[in-house]
Parts: structure tokens; sequence; C-alpha cells
């Protein structure tokens, strides 16, 4: 049952920057997660269930806000795929780096997704926002009218719009930019991710081999055979060092760079669908201009009518834009220095700590009578 | 036994064949004698010859493992002769009696035959030339052209031990030549229960893509990978006290000439393992199965079978680690180049100077992996894999004693029959075929003698070699877990190095 839309002044009663997913609980396919966020009042929290369909639900409503100007022009916070308990191999491969790690960077991913919607002064306005975050019940599975920002049912002539030539430079300089940069940044996730799952492979081959070395322990009372019992259990404990190492350098990856090249990527492929629906938009407006131009005089006036508010509807989209695009640019540089800075500690700190492991079997091995 | 005068051999002795009829080890005239590998009638086998073993390698007998081994080496052609023959040879006796001055120069001809026992006495009376030797082989350097290219390696010895006439040599020596220093040292030592390390595999597949000239990088690995085989191995060899000593392993290090051993396939590690499965089937077939008085023995053979397959488990893990770091190694370069990549299409500048930053970061962290993996391979999975074919000479050793143990019932059975003939004969008015039977018979009872001294002391000599193995085993494995950490910490302490320079860069964004 779809809950009404309760009527509210102010659009959020909590804070948006610090909207937290405390745990994912898996039933069988579904995954469920726990929101909390805080009231802005100071008086508490709120604790909400919510599926994937939840956040889809969202979502669509973020997309179908018809009251908003410009609404076209926004950089709509990416939702990551749907994720499910058995995932098949074509969706993990989808998720990336999303798809690791217990579903705790999906969690993240998840969460970076709600606060970035609701701090964004235009959407965090839609009091979808405000049912999600504090409604008890489900905001329900009800079908979402169908809106433009449904890019499955793209013809090959929709995507021609996307290389049209633009009026203003600053708008084709950031087309390009972002051509360019979703390029890379989608690579440099993937070639990540590659280093990821091999040094999960080489955790595991270590383990492997420690196993192996606790076969080679014999009983018995020959000093020989002892001596060599021994030193095969402390090769092994050598190698479960190593298993640890390797484990919290791939899990540090993916906690921090995997997850900001992750977020980075589909946040340019969003800024690129926004870019897309405003070059449409030109396109149309074009259009427009054009058939104003050669209307007959028996249409001329609805012609002009069209071109007119195709033209507002132009303009305030491009205003909203490069707002957008200017707060875009703020905040990946941002998220990407702190993903960076995450990054380089964590791995710093693991390195210590191997180093100290590593020098106290050294020492342990050197101190063996032969 | 024989006290006869060993002259050096001169070039070119004729080489004689053992007649089949003819003994290994021929009825000793005196006492008896513990048997020892040198004691060789010198009238019926060539001075050249440095034990008796070439002579089991001639042996037609289709139950001779040997046979089996050398097949490749095709003893029964011309080349033979080229193998034993060529120029000079060391001397004949490898060992220093206790019995005389331990001379500067060991290898000058000796006046005493000696005895197994003085293997024993000489690896304690030491007399103060403690092990003191490290061999390496280095700079690798092609000699020829085409198909008949070769590979030279330097072979340099320090030392301080009195075996060696000096103190710091260098030698150049190819692949073939290491073969035939194995092929003679395992003719000489295995068949008495000396665990002789193997060499080196051949591989034509590698030796071809250097020999064609290929300078890549497979053709590099190939070459560093022989040149720390072989230097492992001469380093194995010497640390045996009694191979140390052998006048093929002096010479092998020191002199500046070789003679090239042209067919050397003898007794590779495929050649071992196909003479340790005849021989095992050899002795499965045998009717009479091998009453082991020994229980060690048993057991023994039981553990060195379960290490084997322990060995190869952990060989196989650590060579699936070696090829994922590898393959981390080429995930991380290409991460590298696309880092590179979004930092220069960046346009924050800092962003973009960070990323290039991180880029150069990721690529000496490449470097890393490669180093790791090269310590993988070179430090574990090497010791593994040469622990792996080591413990096929060891079976080797075991499956003599069998075999040994075999020849001695045989004689044993044999004199049973011609005891019985004769007390037959006794009856018959035959009196040279009696005489004949009773020289027969003293024959018989000197080998039968022979063969329960052979398996005692080769049951003695492996009793000492596998306490050895042993040792050695945990000392090889201890020396290389250190080098390993030390390589870990080594790669931690330069990955701090490198994530400490690279944080301030990230910081210094916006």
């Amino acid at each position: 049952m779809m809950e009404e839309v309760k009527e509210v002044t102010s659009a959020l009663s909590v804070h948006g920057h610090n909207i937290k997913i405390t745990d994912v609980v898996k039933d069988g396919d579904a995954l469920t997660f726990v929101i909390v966020s805080q009231k802005l009042s100071g008086t508490g929290e709120y604790h909400v269930d919510r599926t994937w369909d939840d956040f889809e639900w969202l979502q669509q409503h973020l997309f179908s806000q018809e009251d908003v100007p410009g609404l076209q022009g926004v950089i709509f916070p990416p939702l990551p795929a749907k994720a499910s308990g058995n995932a098949s191999a074509k969706i993990m491969k989808q998720l990336g780096v999303l798809g690791l790690g217990e579903w705790q960077p999906y969690c993240k991913a998840l969460e970076t997704f709600l606060q970035q919607v609701a701090t964004h002064k235009i959407l965090n306005k839609n009091k979808a926002v405000e049912v999600f975050l504090t409604s008890s019940d489900a905001p329900g599975r009800q079908k979402v009218k169908k809106n433009i920002f449904n890019r499955l049912s793209q013809a090959v002539e929709e995507m021609r719009k996307e290389g049209h030539k633009d009026v203003d430079e600053f708008f084709q300089t950031e087309r390009d930019h972002n051509l360019v940069l979703t390029g890379c940044t989608k690579t440099a996730a993937e070639k990540f991710l590659d280093m990821v799952l091999t040094e999960q492979k080489i955790a595991v081959a270590c383990g492997h081999f420690s196993a192996a070395l606790h076969l080679c322990v014999e009983p018995g009372e020959d000093p020989d055979k002892k001596a060599f019992s021994r030193l095969c259990v402390q090769i092994s404990e050598v190698f479960d060092s190593m298993k640890k190492n390797m484990t919290s350098v791939a899990e540090n990856n993916v906690n921090t760079l995997g997850l900001g090249l992750d977020l980075e990527s589909r946040y340019q492929e969003a800024e690129k669908e926004m870019l897309f629906r405003r070059t449409c938009k030109l396109v149309e407006l074009e259009n427009a201009r054009r058939n104003a131009e050669k209307a007959k005089p028996v249409k001329k006036a609805a012609m002009e009518e069209v071109k007119t508010a195709t033209q507002t509807e132009f303009q305030q989209i491009c205003g909203v834009a490069r707002q957008e695009i200017k707060q875009f640019h703020g905040v990946r540089v941002k998220m990407l220095q702190q993903a960076l800075v995450q990054w380089c500690e964590k791995q710093l700190l693991t390195a210590k700590e191997s180093t100290d492991q590593f020098n106290q079997h050294l020492q342990a091995f050197r101190g063996m009578a032969q | 036994m024989a006290d006869t005068v060993r002259d050096p051999p001169p070039d070119g002795t004729d080489f004689h064949e053992l007649e089949d009829g003819e003994e290994l080890f021929p009825e000793p005239a005196a006492a008896p004698e513990e048997s020892q590998p040198a004691s060789l009638p010198a009238e019926d086998i060539s001075t050249n010859s440095n034990g008796p073993k070439q002579d089991l390698l001639f042996d037609d007998d289709p139950e001779d493992l040997f046979a089996e081994a050398t097949e490749e080496v095709s003893l029964d052609s011309p080349e033979r002769d080229v193998l034993l023959s060529d120029g000079p040879s060391p001397a004949i006796t490898p060992i220093t009696p206790p019995t005389s001055v331990i001379t500067p120069r060991i290898g000058h001809a000796h006046d005493d035959m000696f005895t197994h026992s003085s293997f024993d006495e000489i690896e304690e009376e030491e007399g103060g030339d403690s092990f003191d030797i490290h061999i390496s082989v280095s700079d690798p350097e092609k000699v020829g052209d085409g198909m008949n290219a070769y590979m030279a390696y330097k072979v340099t010895t320090k030392t301080s031990m009195s075996l060696f006439k000096q103190k710091d040599f260098s030698v150049k020596r190819r692949f073939s030549d290491f073969l035939g220093l194995h092929s003679k040292l395992a003719s000489k030592y295995l068949h008495i229960g000396y665990i002789v390390p193997p060499a080196p595999e051949k591989s034509i597949v590698g030796m071809t893509k250097v020999k064609v000239g290929k300078e890549d990088q497979s053709s590099n690995e190939f070459v560093e990978k022989r040149r720390s085989a072989l230097e492992r191995y001469l380093m194995r060899t010497v640390k045996h006290p009694i191979l140390l000593k052998d006048p093929d392993v002096l010479q092998f290090l020191e002199s500046s000439e070789l003679p090239r051993a042209v067919s050397t396939q003898a007794l590779s590690s495929a050649g071992l393992l196909r003479m340790v499965n005849k021989a095992a089937d050899a002795v499965n077939k045998m009717t009479i199965k091998m009453n082991e008085s020994d229980a060690w023995f048993e057991e023994k053979q039981q553990h060195f079978e379960n290490l084997d397959v322990q060995l190869r488990k952990l060989h196989a893990s650590v060579e699936s680690l070696v090829c994922h770091r590898k393959e981390l190694s080429v995930n991380t370069a290409q991460f590298a180049k696309s880092a590179a990549m979004l930092g220069n299409s960046e346009d924050h500048t800092a962003l973009s100077r960070a990323l290039s930053q991180l880029a150069e970061v990721e690529e000496k962290i490449d470097q890393l992996h490669q180093d790791q993996a090269n310590g993988d391979f070179y430090l574990f999975s090497e010791l593994l894999g040469d622990y792996v074919r080591l413990l096929t000479a060891v079976k080797g050793v075991f499956e003599h004693r069998m075999k040994t143990w075999q020849k001695w019932q045989d004689s044993q059975m044999l004199l049973q029959k011609k005891r019985e003939a004769e007390a037959k004969l006794q009856f018959t008015n035959k009196p040279d075929k009696l005489q004949q039977a009773k020289d027969e018979i003293k024959e018989l009872e000197g080998k039968v003698q022979q063969g329960e001294r052979d398996f005692e002391q080769i049951s003695k000599t492996i009793r000492k070699e596998v306490s050895r193995f042993e040792k050695e085993r945990v000392k090889d494995f201890k020396t290389i877990i250190v080098k390993y950490l030390e390589s870990l910490v080594l790669t931690q302490q330069q990955l701090i190095k490198y994530w400490e320079a690279f944080l301030p860069e990230a910081k210094a964004i916006s």
C-alpha cells in the first residue's frame, strides 16, 4: 500500500550529511538495509528498513517531480545497481567493487546516495525523501509513472544527439571533458578491481600453503624430525601473516579508493546523462525554432508558443546545469581527495603493522637453535 | 686386496669393456675387507674410470637398473670411449686413506687401498679444515651461433680449505659439463648408498630459444633460472663431505680445461626416476620378498614417500602463488597506466598532480610485486623443487640397498644349489667335475661374504646419509625462510616509504 505522502512545511526533518546505513540483513535473495538518520530537532533518530526497490521508488520520485523548473539540469546522485543475496556472476561483475566485502562497500554506496539526495537543495524538497527516511512503513511498490529519465528505451536517433554541437562553449567544453573523464575513470575503476581480485587470490594461495605445511608435521621423538616439524609450523605462521597482510591490503583498497573510483565513475555517468538531457532539449529547441520560422501563417502562432516555451525550459535547464556542474566539480575533487588520503593512510598503517609482524617472525627464526 | 700401485693414467689408455662373465669385485685374495668404490682389479678395468660402477653400466644384464637409466647415453656407441677417455683424467683414488698424510693436493697416486670405514674416519677426522667453501655461478655468456651455440657459465670458488690449490679461482663451464659431473658422481656413489644431488633438468625448449638468439624476457628468465639451479647444485654437492673430495669434483671446479662430456643424458633426474621405477618393478617381480630385519628402513622409506607427496603439494601451492603474484604485477602496471591517463585528463591541477603521483607509486609497487614473485620462486619454489628431485636420489639409494640384498640372496641360493650338486657329485666318479664344483663353491662362498658385506655397508651408509639429509633439510629450509622474511620486511619498508611520500600529495589536493 502506498502511504500518502504527508504534507510537510519544510522538506526534510532530518540531517542529510550523517545518514548512516548501520546494517544489512540477507533473507534469501532479498537484502534489507537499516537506515538511521538524526532528527533536526536533536531529539533522536529515525530507524527504517528499506530494500533496493524502495531506493528505486525514491529515485523515480525524484526524476518525476513536476513542479521544479530546470529539473533536467540536475545531476542526479547515482544509485548503485540492484544487488541480490544470491547474485549471478553477471550482476556481481556489473557491481564491480561494490560486490565485494560482504556488502559493506555496497552499503557505503547507498549511504552516499542518500546523503547526496538529502543534502541536495533541489531534491531534498521532494516529499518522497522525507517519507523514505522517516516513515516506518515501506514506501510501497507502486509503479511510478514513466518519466523522461528512463534511458532504457534509447533509440538510435537519440544516441546521435549525443554528439550534437553545442551553442555554448562552456557546455561544449564540459561535454568533451566529461566524455574523456568517464572513459578514463571507468577504465581505472576496472583495473583497480582486477588488482583487488588478484590480491584476494594471493591471500587464498598463502592460506593453502600454510595449510599444506601443517601436513608435513610428523609425530616422533627423533630430534631432526621434531626440528623439521617445528620449522614447518613456524613457516606456516609466516604464510598466515602474509595472508592477513594481503587481505588487509585488498580490504583497504576496496573501502577507500575502490569505492571512490566507483562513485566517481557513476557520478561522471550521471553528469553525462544530465548533459545529454540538455543537449536533447537544445535539439528540441533548434527544431522548434526552425518549425516556427518555416510555419505557415495558420500554424505560426502555435509554433511560436512552442518555441518560447522550449526556450524557457532550455534556459532554466542551463541555469540549473551551470550550478550543478560547479557544485559537482567541487564535490568530486573533495571526494576523491578523501578517498586518496584514506587509502594512503590505511595502506601505510597496514604496511607498518606487517613490517612489525614479519620482523617478529624473523627474530624468532634467527633465534631458533640450530 | 691387491696392493697395486696406481699410476696416474696416461692419455688414451685403451678402454676395455668388462666381459659379461667378469666380476666386478673379484674374489678377494686375503682376509675379507670392506668393498670400496675404487677397488678395481687394475688389470681388468681401464685406469681411466674412477668407479667400479662404470662396468655395471655396460653390463648387458637386463635386470641391471642402470642400463635403463643410461639408455640415452648410448653407452654401446663409440661415443662412450670419448666420454671416458678424453683427455687427462683425475686420479683414481677418490679419497685419501686415513693412514697416509693428507696431502695438500689430493689426487696423487696412493699405495693403499682403503676401506669404506675410511670414509667415516675422514668425516670425523677433518683435522681443522672446517667446511668453508662458497661457489657461485655467474656471467652466462653465449658461445657460438645457431643450433651449435651454448651458454658458458663462470664457476667461481672461494675457499680456505686446504683441499684446493688456491683460495679464489674461476673456470668456465657449460651445462653438459655439469651433467657430466653428475653422471660420474652418480655412477660412483649412488649404488653404495650415497645420496648424490641430482643435476638440474635439461630443457630443449628453453635452450633452443637461447640458441636461436631470442633476447627476450622469457629466455633471460630461463638463463637466470638455470644459472641459479647450477649454483645450488654445486653447493649441495660440495656440502657433502665425501663428494667434496672426489677428484671429479675438484677437477670440475679447478681445471681450466675439461674433457667434453658428449653423451650427457646419463642419470638425469628423469633418468633416475626411470631407474627407480624400474627398480621398484624389478623388486616387486622378484619372488623373494625382502625380509626387512631393520624397521628403521621401512619407517624411513614410508616417511620419504609421505614427504614426497607433501613436498609436491607445497610446490604446486607455491607455483600458484608465484603465478598470482606475477598476475598482480601485470594488473598493477595496468592500473598505473590508467591512473596516469586519468591524471592527464584531469583539469583540476592538484588532483591531476596527485593522480600522476599515484600512477608513479603504483609503478614502483609493480616492481615490488615482481621482486616478490622472484623471491617466491627462487627461494621457495626452487627449494621445494630441489627437494622433490633430491628425494628421487634418496629413494634410489633405498632401492639400491634392496638390490644389493637381492644380489646377496641370489649368491646364497646359488651357493646352496652348488653345494647340493657337489654333494651329489661325491657319489659319482667324476673327479674333474667334482673339483670344478669345489672351485665354484669356493668362489661363491666369497661372493656370498662379499654380498653380505656390501649389504651391511650400504645399510650403514644410508643411515648416515639419511641423518645428514635430515639435518641439511632443516638448515636449508631455515636459511630460505630467513631470506624470504628479510625480503618481505624489505618490501613492506619500501611500501611505507612510498605511502609516506604520497600522503602529503593526496592531502594537498584542494
